[in-house]
């Protein structure tokens, strides 16, 4: 019984903080970071929260590390949206959807894949693409670009 | 009386006649914008170490396995192929994007005296290294993954290796690192760095993994 109410101030404890899922690590020219309905200049050091959506200008690059120890980045004229995720440190397992509506992005993926490989997805406006532990580069071109 | 035959025959093509349907307005349909998809390319590329994992891409009905070094799935006009790139154009293709890509996260193991959350004399010595690694990255944060062999009960394991991440948060705060920069974790048992049975006394199971980002 001791045990276990310690256990649950830890999973409390862990609850904390599993808001932030990843850290802005570079960020270069016009990047931003959609968050409910509102458009926030990305700096470096920002939180990245779920339901982020990153957003880069025509000179922008950012790159991301998330709790999972997974990293990415998006180069210039990209929109990526963090659909879902979540990672718990004790089990690792999670879950990781993100899509990629135009621009180019760039995956090292991490511990959440390792554990369970389909617990990452990214999508693309034409494709699903499911991760194996793995590095992998992704490119969409609008019509007319 | 021709002209009586006549009238009647004239009469009763009338009748007979297709009626004439009433005017219609013809809609003349705009001329149809197709709307092509946008272009896309998806490519495997090798780690540092050399291997190369797996991407499935599933696009429409298709699905593109793609597991060797700079495999590439793309839709192209509409048309979607599997293709073979080089390193060189890929890596000029996405040059700004992997030049942005964060330095992935370096992993330091340290160990500790069994059933207790004192470092070993070397791992103390390998906190200088995390030192050095963190000068190296722009904006550094630390994850403290506590581990324990298993000696004991999961439930007990769980709490050693949180106190282990903890107590080694603490180390790292000594030294000088800001504590909102580190989190922890406790792993018990799960993730044993040596597989053993239960209830074996291992000293590379009981450890703390560091991952500097």
């Amino acid at each position: 019984m001791r045990w276990t109410l310690l256990l649950c101030l830890f999973c409390f404890a862990a609850g904390v903080w599993a808001g932030d899922v990843g850290q802005i690590k570079a960020a270069t020219g016009a990047v931003f970071l959609e968050r409910q309905g509102q458009r926030l200049p990305a700096t470096l050091g920002m939180p990245v929260l779920e339901s982020d959506t990153l957003v880069t200008g025509a000179d922008g690059s950012a790159g991301v590390t998330f709790s999972d120890n997974s990293v990415l980045s998006v180069g210039p004229g990209s929109v990526l949206a963090i659909e879902r995720y979540a990672f718990d440190s004790t089990t690792h397992n999670g879950h990781f959807d993100a899509s990629l509506k135009k621009g180019t992005l760039a995956v090292v993926s991490g511990k959440m894949v390792k554990q369970s490989p389909d617990a990452m997805r990214v999508r693309t406006p034409s494709s699903i693409m499911g991760v194996r532990g793995t590095e992998f580069v992704v490119k969409v071109i609008e019509p007319g670009n | 009386m021709l002209v009586l035959v006549l009238g009647a025959l004239v009469i009763l093509g009338a009748i007979y006649a297709e009626p004439v349907p009433p005017e219609k307005t013809v809609v003349v349909p705009p001329k149809a914008v197709v709307q092509r998809p946008p272009d896309e390319t998806v490519v495997v590329l090798p780690s540092p170490d050399g291997h190369t994992g797996t991407v499935v891409v599933q696009r429409g009905g298709e699905r593109h396995v793609l597991n060797r070094p700079f495999a590439a799935s793309r839709l192209a006009g509409g048309q979607s192929e599997m293709v073979q790139l080089s390193d060189a154009e890929v890596r000029q293709s996405f040059a700004v994007t992997l030049e942005a890509l964060p330095a992935r996260p370096t992993t330091f193991l340290l160990y500790f005296v069994r059933g207790t959350d004192e470092l070993t004399d070397e791992s103390k010595q390998e906190l200088k290294k995390i030192l050095a690694e963190l000068k190296q990255r722009p904006v550094p944060d630390i994850m403290v993954a506590g581990h324990t062999d298993t000696v004991g009960k999961l439930e007990a394991n769980d709490l050693l290796s949180a106190q282990r991440a903890e107590r080694m948060k603490g180390f790292l705060i000594e030294i000088g690192i800001p504590a909102r920069q580190i989190q922890t974790a406790g792993r018990g048992e799960r993730e044993l760095l040596v597989p053993t049975a239960d209830n074996i006394d291992e000293p590379r199971n009981r450890r703390v993994e560091i991952s500097v980002r």
